[in-house]
């Protein structure tokens, strides 16, 4: 769980990164997209490492899942009657949706991949074979952004557990102080990424970011 | 004062049971919440009816014997056991509804009384030092930082009482047994014995049925004797080393 969790951290951060190339306007974001594919030549092939990627993502996807449920199963089997009055004292709210939170961001993974890489669904109609303006279209749909944000606040709110929940599992919070720098890059982390993807849909809406 | 108790009965382990609804008057506020349960039971046995029973023994919050959900809350709403927690606490005309601790490894024996024997099987499966009869040995001859005494005594308090376990949404006793694999591991004569003990220990308490820890802290908020949450790091890296010398 710990350690696919950190897999997809990295990965988020730099796919965070990438997205703000959108700033840049047409040509800065779609060279970057382009480069992506021809990085690592000549030794890799053409979106070799693109490749690598998604492989080691799939890898870590199953995992979590996997433990995400084994975990789902021998929790509901540990308490098979329930409290009458039952009340949380000390749980974020983070701590306690983790699991329809990651079913919520699994979907909207989904939904990502086939708006924007395997289907390239373009909702206003036009055209998807240019990246930068595929986003554009996507993000001046009022709906469509309202989806994204909302699955970014998924997102902020699994990150703000997850982070500290995986340091505790890999055993580095040993004291107080390990502790709440764990929580407080739980904090940071989810703000950085679901703040920083949330930027270009919200820029696009906007009218900042355009074609 | 006068309060309305909505108490979980079950007459034996193989019976469903179900929440009933006492009145109870003349409680006073330095009345432990046992005593309070006392003065129920009293007007329970004038009427010939069943008394509710419930686990004590110490009543001075040492022993981990006593424990219930009162109100949602592992103990009720201070930090500490069941016998500790004073009417006090509580308004006149309150409603209290008192549940046992809900996990499937505490099958309910009778009404509040559960029965808490994995823990005492995860205690056997490693918690403990192997040490040889006959004299003490000399106090002095394995020195022991302060820090890590200070440590492994604050991990030491835990009394056992199953707290944790109640108050988790997952049903996990992590908590209970870091605070035993911080105890013994923080100390000298603890280290021959640390990679098997986290092992059968984990073991152990898979195998009664506890759920898995994903760190949300209601064990944390709930325990008597405030274990901090840093012991199921310390389980978890225990753990971790334990595996890559070869377990």
């Amino acid at each position: 769980m710990a350690a696919s969790g950190l897999l997809f951290i990295a990965f988020v951060l730099m796919h965070m990164y990438g997205n703000l190339k959108a700033f840049g306007g047409h040509d800065t974001y779609n060279a970057y997209a382009e480069h992506l594919r021809t990085f690592g030549e000549p030794i890799l092939p053409r979106e070799g490492l693109l490749w690598i990627l998604r492989v080691a993502l799939i890898a870590a996807l199953v995992l979590h899942v996997y433990s995400a449920f084994a975990l789902w199963h021998r929790s509901a089997k540990a308490r098979t009657t329930k409290y009458v009055m039952k009340k949380n004292l000390a749980s974020s709210l983070s701590s306690r949706t983790m699991r329809w939170g990651g079913v919520t961001i699994l979907l909207f993974v989904v939904w990502h991949l086939i708006n924007f890489t395997i289907g390239k669904v373009n909702v206003s109609g036009g055209s998807t074979n240019d990246p930068y303006n595929l986003l554009v279209d996507s993000f001046n749909s009022w709906w469509l952004t309202v989806i994204y944000l909302v699955a970014m606040l998924a997102l902020g709110m699994h990150l703000q557990h997850g982070v500290w929940s995986a340091a505790q599992t890999l055993g580095l919070t040993n004291n107080a102080r390990a502790r709440r720098n764990a929580k407080s890059l739980g904090w940071i982390l989810a703000v950085v990424i679901a703040g920083g993807f949330s930027l270009v849909p919200i820029f696009v809406l906007a009218g900042v970011i355009s074609k | 004062m006068k309060l309305t108790l909505k108490i979980w009965r079950q007459p034996d382990a193989a019976s469903k049971g179900a929440m009933h609804t006492y009145e109870v008057d003349e409680v006073t506020g330095d009345m432990s919440f046992l005593e309070m349960l006392d003065v129920l039971n009293e007007q329970l046995n004038v009427k010939g009816e069943d008394p509710v029973a419930f686990d004590s023994d110490c009543r001075e919050g040492i022993c981990g014997t006593c424990g219930l959900m009162i109100n949602g809350q592992a103990h009720g709403p201070e930090v500490t056991t069941t016998c500790q927690l004073h009417m006090r606490s509580f308004n006149d005309g309150d409603e209290i509804v008192i549940e046992p601790w809900r996990s499937d490894a505490f099958p309910v024996i009778k009404d509040l009384v559960v029965d808490r024997g994995a823990f005492d099987r995860i205690i056997q499966a490693g918690g403990f030092i192997s040490v040889n009869t006959g004299s003490a040995p000399e106090a002095h001859s394995v020195p022991v930082p302060r820090e890590d005494a200070t440590r492994a005594f604050d991990a030491a308090t835990c009394i056992g009482c199953g707290a944790c376990v109640a108050a988790c949404p997952n049903g996990s006793a992590v908590l209970f047994m870091g605070a035993k694999i911080t105890h013994l591991g923080e100390l000298p004569q603890g280290q021959p014995e640390r990679d098997d003990r986290v092992v059968s220990m984990v073991a152990q308490h898979d195998h009664e049925g506890f759920g898995g820890c994903t760190n949300i802290g209601e064990c944390v908020a709930a325990c008597p004797k405030e274990i901090p949450f840093d012991v199921i790091s310390r389980l978890n890296w225990d753990l971790h080393q334990a595996m890559r010398h070869g377990h």
